[in-house]
């Protein structure tokens, strides 16, 4: 794709707070994008309106919304589709961390977690598949993550809900590819952001521009899996290959 | 399904308790001393002061921890890293202010700003610094005999302290705040966002011009006959004596008039990859690296156009460049003389250097001009600086900075504290006699281990 000589992509971005949501939509502003930022905290979401309208962004609109809220989307979507009078690219990438302690002993708290990241991006881009599918055209680019390669003990509620989350796209992927959408499933390792940040190692977590960069890439070659950074393909590889009876011993 | 069980949908914010148990290592840029500290990142302006409130033993507002010493360093308290907060809030391409968060980088705004035709009014000789940090240390970059410091650019900027109030800090509104927080060492309160103005360019590229000198008397006509030259600095050979000695290159530029590209430079490639072992840097070592580097430039004058990434940063290339000085780390002792006794005491302070037989690499001279900081702790006056960087080695480098400091003061001049582990607390409350009227605007929940080294503050120590 090339979004030189044409007219700005629009582009909505669920969760446009997140660390590696900013970063990408700063690629994005300086391309000049026309942009619909959705995210629950009005106060940081106008700082970074602020900084993508500074940084060239040619449109910046933005909506406060708790994406939990599943009644909210079809008018939630509908409004920022109209807002960009069209849509290029929906760029997903709400999730929670949680906390998987917690989530081992109280059902409520793994409840939470698959709901933020399965049930509520389900929601979300049922409508916009549907969307895309009529106008046969569109990316989804949707944020899992190498955790929903294998489950492991320190974090499979989150990684569970991941898993749920990279099927349902392969799936997806499957259904809309011959009306023209592409969806593309990301999944990152470790990244410096706020939603790791403290965290032990973080200092070697990748950088989240670079992961931003890769991102904007496989968009514009639409692709259909990215690995960021690349090594934890084959890393993946790997690990989804130990047998269970080994793998069941690990500490990971 | 329930939504409100205390997690944001966007980020996992973790809770303050969480918070506390983050024990690290933060390592300063000289790696030099080496503290255990809470560290805290800050994403957004409306983090400080919630995210502090409860902790202990102090707390550091800390940017990209390029300062030497223990400035930006507070043992056993809460290090708030500000470089989430690097958010643009705007810019006006007719007037060149722009309008950033504290923790945005020198690199980041460059990024940004010579592509639009701007860049920035002074520039130390590291691009990885922050906003805040360029504040807080009011740095000085080549053009100090033009510009001033960069506290002289700053408009404007919040003040969040403790208490939860914010201040709006410029020359007219809070003026003391605005003075004192320039140059403050980031005590005064967290610096959430400033405006600074930028300059014009037309051009990415520098017309430089190198010129050997053998000897201060040689520096000195240089330094006089390049007034008008936007950007003067020399490189010194401080291993060599007899005939050599005081020989170095003294390297001027001005931003091209020519137009040109304006793309910003790439990120730098190379990464010095482990730490020196100890004997790598010796007095032979450095000596041939000084020859190297007086011969590197064969001819007494070159003139060359130049991109501005190598001429204001040349060691950025090399990511980590600190390693070369091995674990133990390296420190910087960087003074400035005034005019009446700048020549003698650079000579004297030269010499004692080599003849202590303790290796710098990296000596860098440069005169200072007198363009007034608006900043009450400014480090900068007019007359002449030297900045010597020295590995550690525990027992022969203190005896030497405390000779050097000494002699510093015997010819009037002061010692620049984002460089400094050494300097006594009677030194320090004597090159900087202002610190006690400076000391009431400081944020009672705000030090450093460099505060409480100079001020005795804390009490026991």
């Amino acid at each position: 794709m090339n979004q030189m000589d044409t007219t700005p992509r629009k582009i909505l971005v669920l969760g446009a707070t997140s660390g590696i949501a900013e970063a990408t939509c700063r690629i994005w502003a300086s391309q000049g994008a026309r942009l619909f930022l959705v995210a629950r905290n009005a106060e940081k979401l106008a700082a970074v309106a602020t900084d993508l309208r500074t940084r060239g962004a040619s449109y910046v609109d933005t909506a406060v919304a708790d994406l939990d809220n599943t009644e909210q989307h079809p008018a939630l979507l509908a409004h920022a589709v109209n807002s960009l009078t069209g849509l290029d690219v929906a760029y997903l990438t709400y999730g929670i961390l949680g906390d998987q302690a917690k989530a081992e002993q109280d059902f409520n708290t793994a409840a939470q977690i698959i709901y933020t990241n399965y049930m509520a991006p389900v929601s979300l881009l049922t409508w916009l598949a549907n969307f895309c599918v009529q106008r046969h055209g569109g990316t989804l680019a949707v944020i899992s993550s190498v955790a929903g390669d294998r489950g492991r003990k320190s974090n499979y509620l989150y990684g569970s809900s991941k898993a749920g989350l990279s099927a349902f796209l392969g799936g997806l992927r499957n259904r809309v590819d011959r009306e023209g959408v592409t969806v593309l499933s990301i999944k990152p390792g470790p990244v410096k952001t706020a939603m790791t940040a403290g965290m032990k190692g973080s200092e070697k977590f990748a950088d989240a521009d670079k992961v931003a960069q890769s991102i904007v890439k496989a968009i514009d070659k639409q692709q259909d899996v990215l690995y960021v950074p690349f090594q934890w393909q084959p890393i993946m590889f790997i690990i989804r290959n130990i047998p269970e009876r080994i793998f069941k011993k690990l500490n990971l | 399904m329930p939504t409100a069980s205390g997690t944001t949908p966007e980020l996992n914010f973790r809770t303050p308790d969480e918070q506390f148990t983050g024990q690290a290592p933060f390592e300063s840029w000289g790696r030099y001393p080496n503290y255990d500290a809470n560290v805290v990142p800050l994403h957004w302006q409306s983090d400080y002061p919630a995210v502090s409130s409860g902790m202990h033993n102090g707390v550091l507002p800390v940017g990209m921890g390029r300062s030497y010493g223990d400035v930006c360093l507070l043992s056993g308290g809460n290090l708030l890293v500000t470089t989430g907060m690097n958010r643009l809030i705007a810019f006006d391409p007719e007037t060149g202010l722009l309008t950033a968060e504290a923790g945005i980088t020198l690199a980041q705004i460059l990024d940004f700003a010579v592509p639009r035709g701007f860049f920035l009014p002074v520039t130390p000789g590291t691009k990885y610094v922050t906003l805040g940090g360029a504040i807080a240390n009011d740095i000085h970059g080549k053009n100090h005999h033009v510009a001033g410091t960069f506290g002289c650019h700053v408009t404007q900027f919040e003040l969040v302290r403790s208490d939860g109030s914010r201040k709006l800090c410029s020359r007219t509104e809070n003026p003391d705040f605005f003075a004192a927080t320039i140059g403050g060492l980031g005590l005064t309160g967290v610096i959430t966002w400033a405006q600074l103005r930028l300059k014009p360019i037309v051009s990415r590229l520098i017309d430089y011009e190198g010129i050997q000198f053998h000897g201060i008397d040689e520096f000195l006509d240089l330094t006089r006959q390049s007034q008008d030259i936007e950007y003067t600095v020399s490189w010194i050979d401080c291993a060599s004596t007899g005939k050599n000695f005081a020989r170095g290159v003294f390297m001027q530029g001005d931003h091209s008039k020519k137009r040109d590209t304006l793309k910003p430079s790439p990120e730098p490639k190379l990464v010095f990859p482990f730490d020196a072992p100890g004997f790598a840097l010796n007095h032979l070592s450095v000596s041939l690296f000084n020859t190297a580097f007086f011969h590197k430039q064969i001819h007494q004058r070159v003139v060359a156009e130049q991109d501005y990434e190598p001429f204001f940063y040349p060691l950025d290339k090399v990511l980590h460049w600190n390693r070369m000085y091995g674990k133990r780390g390296l420190l910087q002792f960087q003074y400035v003389i005034p005019w009446e006794h700048a020549r003698e005491g650079t000579i004297t302070i030269l010499k004692e250097v080599a003849k202590s037989g303790l290796a710098s690499f990296l000596a860098v001279l440069k005169a200072f001009g007198d363009v007034p900081s608006p900043g009450m702790m400014s480090f900068p006056k007019p007359g002449i600086t030297l900045a010597l960087d020295f590995p550690i080695k525990p027992d022969k480098s203190f005896p030497l900075f405390e000779r050097l400091a000494d002699m510093t003061s015997e010819f009037g001049g002061r010692l620049y504290p984002a460089k400094d582990a050494a300097m006594t607390a009677a030194q320090f409350q004597a090159f900087y006699p202002q610190w006690q009227q400076f000391a009431r605007y400081r944020d009672p929940q705000l030090t450093s281990s460099f505060w409480e080294r100079v001020t005795g503050d804390k009490p026991g120590l």
